[in-house]
Formats: C-alpha cells, sequence, structure tokens
C-alpha cells in the first residue's frame, strides 16, 4: 500500500475515534449544565444526584477525549509535514488559540467538577460546570475555524513559490469567520448536543425497562429530551444552511452529495440510490426532480453545477460521499422522528410507559454517533483530492522524510490500542451504568464537611 | 538578543515548554516513582496526588505543540515528521499513562490494578526519556537537507548525548516528583518518600554532570552564545544554587520551599538550554547552513503579531486556573469516595 494511502487511513482512524468522546462531551456538558443549575435553583436532592452520576460518566469520556486528542494534535506534523509548513502560519494560529482559550479552562475546571465536591460551595462548583462546558463549546469553535480554513480558505495569500510557498494570514477575522465556520459550526453543536442527549436518553431508558432509578431516569430523560427535539430540528437549518452555502463555495462536493453529473442543469434529490461512477449515472434512485436546485436557488428550475463541470482528476469519490451524505440525512431524519414521538408521548403521559418506544430510545445512542461520523465523512472525502481546497493537494501535503513501512508500524499499533481502548471504554461505562446512581447522592451534604 | 518578534516568540514557546516541564514534570516524576510504593493505599495516595491536575499539566505540551506550529511551523513540521517513530511512541505513551491513572482504580482485582501500575510507571518514564532525548538530538544537532528534511533515521537518534539527555531529565522528574510526593502524603510513606528525595537527588547531580560535561566537550555551538554574553553565566549560577539548596530545605523540612527551589532549577536548566540553542531551533549538523533558526522557521510576522495578541489575552487566564486549582487542592491526599 502507498503512503497517501496508509496515511489517510491513520487519519481517518484517529479522528474517527477522538471523535466518538468530544461530541459526547459537549453535549454531556449542557446537559450537566442543566441539572446541577435546577439543583440549586430547587434544592432538589435528586438533581444533585443526577449531577453527580452523570459527572462521573463525563469524566471517564472526558479522558479518553483528551488521550486521544493529543495524537490529532501530533498528526499534523508527524504524517502531514508538507501541509503543516504550508498553512502553519494561518492553521497553526487556530490550533494554538484553541489549547490557550479552551483547554485550559477546560481542564483547569474538569478538576473541581470530579474532585472538588467538598472543596469548593455548590455555587463556585457550578460555576466550574458552566467554565466546563463553555471550554468543551470553545474549542470547537477553534478546531472548526481550522477545518474550515481548509475547506474555504479566506484571509490569506500564498507567498513564495514551489517549495517554498505558504499561505500567510491577511486578514485573521477573515480567516475565523470564513464562508463556512458558521454553518460548520451550528452544525457540529447540534450534533453534538443530540449525541449527549441522545446518550442520556438511552441509558435512562435502559434504567426504565429494567424498572430501577426511575425517577432519576424519568428527570434525566425530560431534561434530554427537550435537547434532543431543539438540536435535531436545528440540524434542519444547520445542515440546509451548510448545503447551500457549499453551492458557492464548493460545488464539486455538493455535485458528489447527489451525484449530480450534468455541468450545469437543474438538479433532483435523490432519496437513496447507487452511484455507478463509470457511466456516471444514479442506479436504482428515486428522486424528487428539481429538489436540490430548489434547495440551492429557492427556484426548482435553476441550474445547479455539476460533476462534469470539474475534470476527473479533480473530483472527490462519488459514491463513498453520495451514500455516507445521505444516511447521515436519513439518520438525522429517524432522530428527529423518535425525538417528536418522545415528545408526543410525554403529552399524551405514556412516554415512561410505552416500552417498544423505550428500547428505541435505548438503541437511539448511536444515531447521532454515526450520524456525526458520517457528516465528517462526507464534508472531509468531498473535499477530496484537495487537503486545502483548491490550493494544496492531498497527495501533496504528506511527510517526505516518513516512510510507508513507519506509517503501517503506527496505523497497526493505533489499531491495537484503539481496540483495547474501545473495549475498556464500554467495558467501565458499562460498569457504571449497571452501578447506577448512587443512593447516598440523594442527601444533601454541606459543603466542606 | 534582539527585542524582535521571533525571539519573543522563542520565549514564549520556551515559556510554554517550561511550563509543562515543571508541572507535568512532576506528575511524571510521581509516575516513574508509582512502582517503589508497596501497598494498593500508597499507590492510590501517589495517583490522586496528581489526580485533579495532571491532564491540566498536559494541556501545558498539547499548548506548547500548538504555538510552536502557529510560530515556527517549520520546526514543528521537521521535528515531527523527523522523529516519527519517537513521537509515535511518545504518543503511545502518553495514551497509555492517562488510561492507566483514569482506569487503574475501577476494578478491585490485584491483577487489573498490578497491570495498570505498571503502564502507569513505565509509560511515565518513556515519557520523558523520549523527550529528554529529543531535546538531546535537537541540541546535539541531526542531519537536515536544504530542504529542512530529517535525513537520519530511527536510531540515529539513539545516540550517547541524545540519551544521557534522556536520563538526565529521567532523573530530574523522579527528584521533582519526589518533592511534590512530600509536600502532598504524610506519616509513615512521608517519612519514606523523604528518603527517596536524597536517592533522586544525588542520581540527578551524577546525570546533570554527565550532560553538563558532554555539552562543555562536545557540543561546543551550545556555548556560543553565552560565551559572547558572559552576564548569562548568571543563569548557570543561579541554577546550580537552586539545585543545591534542595537538599539543604529538605533537610530543614521546608517542603514548599525545596520543591520551589526544584521548580526554579527546572526553569534555569530550560532557560539555559535555550539560550545555547538561540538563535538556533534545530541545528543541523554537519551542515549547520541548513539549521532551523528563529529567522527561517518563522510564520510572517503578522501572524506572530495576532498571535502575541492571543497570547496576551489567553494566558493570564490560563495561569488563573492553574493557580486556583492548586490552591483549592493544596495539602495532603485523602482518599474520598470520587477519588482515583
Amino acid at each position: 500500500m502507498d503512503l497517501l494511502l496508509l496515511s489517510r487511513l491513520q487519519f481517518a482512524l484517529t479522528i474517527a475515534f477522538h471523535y466518538i468522546f468530544p461530541p459526547l462531551s459537549i453535549g454531556l456538558g449542557i446537559i450537566l449544565v442543566i441539572m446541577e443549575g435546577t439543583y440549586l435553583k430547587t434544592g432538589n436532592p435528586l438533581y444533585q444526584q443526577m449531577t453527580r452520576f452523570w459527572v462521573k460518566i463525563f469524566g471517564l469520556i472526558f479522558a479518553i477525549g483528551v488521550a486521544s486528542g493529543i495524537v490529532m494534535e501530533f498528526q499534523f506534523g508527524t504524517n502531514w509535514s508538507t501541509y503543516s509548513r504550508y498553512v502553519g502560519d494561518v492553521f497553526g494560529s487556530a490550533l494554538a488559540a484553541e489549547g490557550i482559550f479552551a483547554f485550559f479552562l477546560e481542564s483547569g475546571f474538569l478538576a473541581i467538577l470530579l474532585f472538588g465536591w467538598n472543596r469548593v460551595s455548590p455555587k463556585w462548583h457550578f460555576f466550574s460546570t458552566i467554565m466546563v462546558a463553555l471550554g468543551a463549546h470553545f474549542s470547537a469553535i477553534w478546531i472548526i475555524v481550522a477545518n474550515s480554513w481548509q475547506q474555504t480558505p479566506a484571509g490569506y495569500h500564498i507567498v513564495g513559490e514551489g517549495l517554498s510557498a505558504r499561505a500567510e494570514i491577511v486578514d485573521f477575522w477573515q480567516l475565523v469567520f470564513n464562508p463556512s465556520t458558521i454553518d460548520r459550526l451550528t452544525h457540529t453543536y447540534m450534533g453534538a448536543w443530540q449525541a449527549g442527549a441522545f446518550f442520556v436518553l438511552s441509558v435512562s431508558a435502559f434504567y426504565l425497562l429494567k424498572k430501577k432509578y426511575q425517577d432519576f431516569a424519568k428527570a434525566s430523560i425530560k431534561i434530554a429530551l427537550i435537547i434532543a427535539v431543539f438540536a435535531s430540528l436545528m440540524q434542519l437549518v444547520t445542515g440546509h444552511s451548510s448545503a447551500s452555502t457549499l453551492a458557492d463555495t464548493q460545488p464539486a462536493k455538493l455535485a458528489a452529495f447527489e451525484a449530480h453529473y450534468p455541468e450545469s442543469a437543474p438538479a433532483p434529490l435523490y432519496l437513496f440510490g447507487w452511484v455507478d461512477e463509470d457511466n456516471e449515472t444514479v442506479i436504482l434512485g428515486p428522486k424528487i426532480p428539481g429538489f436540490l436546485s430548489y434547495l440551492v436557488h429557492g427556484d426548482a428550475s435553476k441550474p445547479v453545477t455539476g460533476l462534469r463541470a470539474f475534470s476527473p482528476d479533480k473530483r472527490p469519490p462519488v459514491n463513498v460521499v453520495f451514500q455516507s451524505y445521505h444516511a447521515m440525512v436519513a439518520i438525522g431524519m429517524g432522530l428527529i422522528a423518535i425525538a417528536l414521538i418522545g415528545l408526543f408521548f410525554w403529552w399524551r403521559k405514556i412516554l415512561f410507559e410505552t416500552r417498544w418506544y423505550l428500547w428505541a430510545l435505548v438503541l437511539s445512542v448511536l444515531g447521532p454517533q454515526l450520524g456525526n461520523q458520517l457528516g465528517w465523512l462526507s464534508a472531509e472525502v468531498g473535499r477530496q483530492p484537495y487537503i486545502v481546497y483548491n490550493l494544496l493537494l492531498t497527495a501533496d501535503g504528506l511527510s517526505k522524510t516518513v516512510t510507508a513501512g513507519e506509517v503501517i508500524t503506527s496505523l497497526i499499533l493505533f489499531g491495537i490500542i484503539y481496540i483495547f481502548l474501545f473495549a475498556l471504554f464500554i467495558y467501565l461505562l458499562n460498569e457504571k451504568i449497571q452501578h447506577g446512581p448512587s443512593e447516598e447522592d440523594l442527601i444533601i451534604k454541606g459543603h466542606r464537611a | 538578543m534582539n527585542i524582535d518578534l521571533n525571539s519573543i516568540w522563542f520565549s514564549l514557546v520556551g515559556v510554554l515548554f517550561a511550563g509543562y516541564a515543571i508541572l507535568d514534570g512532576f506528575d511524571l516524576g510521581v509516575g516513574a516513582l508509582h512502582l517503589f510504593t508497596r501497598t494498593d493505599e500508597e499507590r492510590r495516595i501517589l495517583i490522586n496526588s496528581i489526580g485533579p491536575v495532571w491532564d491540566g499539566n498536559e494541556v501545558w505540551l498539547v499548548t506548547g505543540g500548538g504555538a510552536l506550529f502557529a510560530a515556527f511551523p517549520m520546526v514543528y513540521a521537521t521535528a515531527f515528521s523527523g522523529f516519527y517513530l519517537a513521537m509515535m511512541f511518545l504518543l503511545f505513551a502518553l495514551i497509555f499513562r492517562a488510561v492507566a491513572i483514569e482506569f487503574r482504580s475501577k476494578q478491585p482485582h490485584k491483577w487489573w490494578r498490578q497491570m495498570w501500575d505498571i503502564s502507569f510507571s513505565i509509560s511515565s518514564m518513556v515519557s520523558g526519556l523520549l523527550i529528554g532525548v529529543a531535546l538531546g538530538n535537537i541540541a546535539r544537532g541531526i542531519p537536515l537537507d536544504a530542504q529542512f528534511e530529517y535525513g537520519g533515521g530511527f536510531f540515529n537518534l539513539l545516540n550517547p548525548y541524545a540519551v544521557i539527555v534522556g536520563l538526565t531529565t529521567v532523573a530530574l522528574f523522579m527528584m521533582h516528583g519526589a518533592i511534590y510526593l512530600v509536600l502532598k502524603t504524610e506519616g509513615a510513606l512521608h517519612e519514606r518518600i523523604r528518603g527517596w528525595v536524597n536517592n533522586a537527588i544525588i542520581l540527578f547531580v551524577i546525570f546533570y554532570i554527565a550532560t553538563t560535561m558532554a555539552t562543555l566537550l562536545y557540543i561546543p555551538h551550545m556555548m556560543e552564545y553565552i560565551k559572547s554574553h558572559p552576564i548569562l553565566f548568571v543563569v548557570a549560577f543561579l541554577n546550580m544554587l537552586a539545585i543545591a539548596n534542595i537538599p539543604r530545605e529538605i533537610h530543614l523540612r521546608y517542603d514548599r520551599r525545596a520543591f520551589l527551589s526544584s521548580c526554579a532549577s527546572i526553569l534555569a536548566l530550560l532557560t539555559l538550554f535555550g539560550i545555547g540553542m538561540y538563535p538556533y531551533m534545530i541545528y543541523s549538523l554537519p551542515n549547520p547552513e541548513h539549521s532551523l533558526t528563529i529567522y527561517n522557521a518563522a510564520s510572517s510576522q503578522k501572524t506572530l503579531q495576532i498571535m502575541l495578541i492571543i497570547a496576551a489575552m489567553g494566558m493570564p487566564l490560563a495561569l488563573t486556573y492553574t493557580i486556583a486549582i492548586y490552591r483549592i487542592f493544596r495539602g495532603k491526599v485523602k482518599l474520598e469516595p470520587t477519588s482515583y
């Protein structure tokens, strides 16, 4: 196997593994703020018990997020050093800002969140919870800025030629608010809130099915369901906005999402299908004619730029992108349905008794996880063959001194270690869930006991 | 030293890495000493002495790496890709360490805890060793070509000088960690660790002398800047003073002062390293003209300016959180239900 493929595989493996965890900590962060805030406001010990239980789970998730996150920061330099030289001036700044503004905040206050129950007053503890949630949200801002700049570069100019050419910042705010930052950030945030909310829903529904910790589970479900409904519906807005922006900024990616080949023609929307890339057609695809044009331009007869406008070597792999994008959309719709059914059952007062629905909630935890992974897959593979859209080819971003043998070694080791880590994570998560919330946490404790 | 943006960023990156060495240094040291304890309770005390702070400490490395990427992308790219396998091993060590701390006390079985105790200790030592070896190579010089790409392979990194610097780093962290543990423990364990400190100081001083001699004899370019600016010998003098002060404070049972002395000696050591390197960032051997310096490796002036504003806004906040956390968790370790 060649170096390019191996390096891409390693990046895909390490980022996909890492990305299981940050969305959960962003989403759980916001839920923890609501739970602890409710506890402080009402003094109801149930909310203290909830906060303490979910904080423990948060700690476990955060630890693996940190451990797998350091890998990401190193990997730009280890495997993509030519890319790093090319973009360091721009991209490095965003990464450094992430460390300075987000990680110190998050990791510092996390200590109080996990270990500070008896060392600070309840109000300070609540403040720390807010800071941890904020830190998690801040870190997303900077990494999304960096990623969005790769997709839709702005606020830079190219200095030098050939081997010494690189991008340098001209306008920092244009770089930060490049054309896709806000869409991507809101879409990612909502995906993360979905991940956190459906995770809480899943565990709590499991308790209800097992007839354990019922008060705890019901109260958790109510909070998480509201977040789930809001975030899932908002994905329609942020997703739509992201796709419309693509028509201007990355037309090849949008065309690949829908396997739209004609150079410039009104575009349909496929419900599903299989792309025959050789014959440039979609097999077995029920479609709504003109609907992509309508979504992008508000007019079903307006043309959308298709893949034939790009030479074949400048197109992303179409079928992979088509499938992952459509699967993401389908999952998103499914999550909206689950969330709305829950709201309806809540109103009908049968939410906690409908066993099939509770089972659906138990499984729903996989939805946002798959959706988040597939969404990123679409966004990143859709940018190919470029690593920085229209500026630098992925194949040109590799480290020149690293050999395929070295990458095979590290790739295999990462594979083994991550399987082991994931198994451990699931094992310990399961232990914590089986153990359940502690009855002791229902007793209100004075601080500094 | 000219006060230009490049030099300021050279110092700032240095400050971040010094912050890392001082803070994560003691928790890597605690890890390296971990297997010297006997009972499960003692081991839990050791892990919980760093429990609330270790991942905040690691953030200094992450931020240092980010700052290096932003301010000196050429150095980041050359060092990280050139030291590929070493970097991968460092990553694996850091992952195992984080996971070991998190998972060790989650199960009561003896084999489970022993497995994680061993991985915690070994990964802590390996992390310190690899960081030291990398610094040793950067100082000694590595073969770079005209494109500033490393052409030496993995085993060239394990030259005697780099290995000595690596071992010195491990010994330094062990000393630093032992003094930290003196602050965090009480009773019989505390008295035993007090004994470790003396051994650790002796071990460190032996390696420290070896590194200093090797540098003076074999790495002449590390001495050029300090020779032309003799006033900087003050730093070397302060360094020796700080090191000599540690056993004195330990003997007098001024444990906090001993720890501060240890912090000061790490800061002084890294300052000396910075002075020795300046204005180089990676020295190229045998072709010094291919070295990466703070000028040919830097980002644009505009970016360095923007980053300076970001650092000026963010670092005071980061320092405030760090100090607040250390104040909140000061004092002897007490095992609680939320402990590891």
